[in-house]
């Protein structure tokens, strides 16, 4: 289980000739083992910081670190799974979860035998065969987060990936997650625009302002594990729900 | 009651598209068939009681009987080969240099920028004037069409191809890279599948451009071929000789028509196709 810290992290882009912050002075840990959320409104940079965190996109300023080393720039580091499912249409969805092992040298029939139980175990029997285009929304996301976990790296991003579903799936989508995530025991890092995901899945909860994003608070969450849909209907989730809600509407007021 | 309408005895009501699509088809086929022998048949009937002078039209037993003529006497099945040869090279060499050449753009922005126009230029060169030239350069032999049905069809491949490559989602490149994948990755793994589509969709008129092609090159100049042969029946004014040349090439066409469909089916199993 890693560590993941984020330092001093600001990106700028130029716009109309003027240089604009979209993410300022972002500083957070993500200590081993530890489900943590980025919660913010549209705009705010989070998927700009994803990109700075998976080494695709260079901060302006400021270092990423995996256990104290500084990985800057560099991809490949971290699991991340993008805003939208990006499985290959022409690959069924045996061969989109194991295109990571493929870039990674181990051959196609390995591969295939390691991602298969995976597959089966999480809600993805009776599709492997199938093409992308076969499948619900919920039924991509999780080939999606196969792909990633196949990948097998400590830390994982994930960009809103329950954003397109509705709320049924969602909470069905958000247990299972629960669930891959303790069987895994892997530092995820997870971007969400709802309060209840956020309470729901987290151990902390980072707070973006607009843009320019910057950290606007960190909320310990301190709810019980296992949770479960008796959660969402305990004191403290209302608590920390009306908090945020405050939280964020106050961003939303314009400020002068 | 409402769940009787779609019982009968032997169970509930499937529904299978499949084979409602194949009942269409095999009717549409029959259908085809039927439109087919009625035209021969008119075209038969009317140069038999004179309305269509056969002089012109022939006919089609006429037809069937020069063709076996120039089978068993002549060269028509030698011609035939060497067309279909030079057509079928050149369509080969032609799509896999220019699809090759499209993709390249992939890897350099500068460089398929310098390049693009120029692409653009020679696809507007009218080729097919250039034969004159080319049988000079390349001799009245095979090799000159190849060059020509390489010509018509190289730049419709690579433009084809480039198209696919502009139009790779970089998400899915961003996807990759953040798996650990080097540019060599993401061009075999992503834009080569992603750009197939595309390259497919120029295959159906890149065939009969190439058949234009080493035709005229046979016009020009030529010892052998389809095309040949029918500018030496005009010659000569043996008009049934002619038309089997116009049956003969319309039928090669359809036939590599058909195998480029086939290609096509090949190339995008489980996939939708780019109209
Ligand atoms: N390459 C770029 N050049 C210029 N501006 C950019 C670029 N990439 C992103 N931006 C801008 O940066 C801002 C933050 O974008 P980002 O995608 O990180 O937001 P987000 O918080 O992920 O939003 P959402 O919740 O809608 O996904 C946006 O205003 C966007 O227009
Ligand atoms: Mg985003």
């Amino acid at each position: 289980m890693s560590e993941l810290s984020i330092e001093h992290c600001s990106k700028y882009y130029k716009k109309n000739g003027e240089p604009m912050c979209v993410l300022k002075e972002a500083d957070m840990v993500a200590r081993g083992g530890r489900f943590v959320s980025i919660i913010g409104p549209s705009g705010c940079g989070k998927s700009t910081l994803f990109n700075i965190i998976a080494g695709l996109s260079k901060p302006s300023e400021g270092r990423v670190r995996l256990d104290g080393r500084d990985i800057t720039g560099e991809s490949g580091h971290v699991g991340y799974m993008l805003q939208k499912d990006l499985l290959l249409p022409w690959r069924t969805i045996l061969d989109n979860v194991i295109i990571g092992l493929e870039i990674r040298g181990v051959p196609k029939k390995k591969a295939r035998e390691r991602a298969l139980p995976m597959l089966q175990k999480y809600g993805l029997k009776g599709f492997e065969q199938d093409h992308p285009d076969a499948l619900s929304g919920g039924m991509r996301q999780r080939a999606g987060l196969i792909r990633t976990l196949l990948d097998d790296k400590d830390v994982i991003l994930l960009d809103e990936p329950f954003g397109a579903l509705d709320a049924q799936t969602r909470l069905q989508m958000q247990n299972w997650l629960l669930q891959i995530w303790s069987d895994f025991q892997k530092t995820v890092l997870f971007v969400t625009h709802d309060i209840d995901e956020a309470i729901y899945l987290s151990d902390e909860i980072y707070v973006f302002t607009p843009r320019p994003g910057r950290i606007k608070a960190k909320i310990d969450v301190g709810l019980p594990r296992p949770r479960d849909e008796k959660t969402l209907m305990e004191d403290r989730f209302l608590h920390l729900k009306r908090e945020l809600l405050l939280m964020l509407r106050e961003e939303r007021e314009p400020s002068g | 009651m409402a769940e009787k309408s779609v019982r009968d005895a032997s169970g509930p009501v499937i529904e299978d598209r499949d084979r409602e699509q194949a009942k269409i088809r095999r009717r549409a086929f029959v259908g085809q068939m039927i439109v087919g022998l009625l035209i021969i048949f008119l075209w038969e009937f009317l140069t038999w009681i004179g309305w269509l002078d056969s002089y012109y039209w022939s006919s089609p037993s006429t037809i069937v009987r020069t063709g076996w003529v120039a089978i068993t006497e002549g060269t028509l099945l030698q011609d035939l080969a060497y067309t279909s040869g030079a057509t079928i090279s050149g369509f080969i060499l032609g799509t896999v240099v220019g699809s090759a050449l499209g993709l390249s753009f992939w890897w350099s922005d500068l460089y398929s920028r310098i390049t693009e126009p120029y692409l653009i230029a020679f696809n507007a060169v009218p080729k097919l004037a250039l034969a004159p030239v080319l049988v000079i350069m390349f001799g009245i032999g095979f090799d000159s069409k190849v060059i020509l049905a390489f010509l018509m069809t190289v730049i419709v491949a690579s433009i084809a191809a480039y198209s696919g490559v502009k139009n790779v989602d970089r998400d899915l490149e961003k996807m990759l890279l953040s798996l650990g994948a080097k540019r060599h990755h993401v061009f075999f793994k992503v834009v080569i599948p992603s750009s197939v589509p595309w390259m497919v969709s120029s295959l159906k008129i890149n065939i009969s451009l190439a058949l234009a092609g080493t035709i005229v090159g046979e016009f020009i100049s030529s010892r052998q071929g389809i095309g040949r042969m029918i500018l030496y029946a005009g010659q000569i004014l043996n008009i049934d000789l002619v038309w089997v040349g116009v049956v003969v090439l319309s039928a090669l066409s359809i036939v590599m028509y058909l195998g480029t469909v086939w290609l096509e089916r090949l190339l995008m199993r489980g996939r939708t196709p780019k109209s």
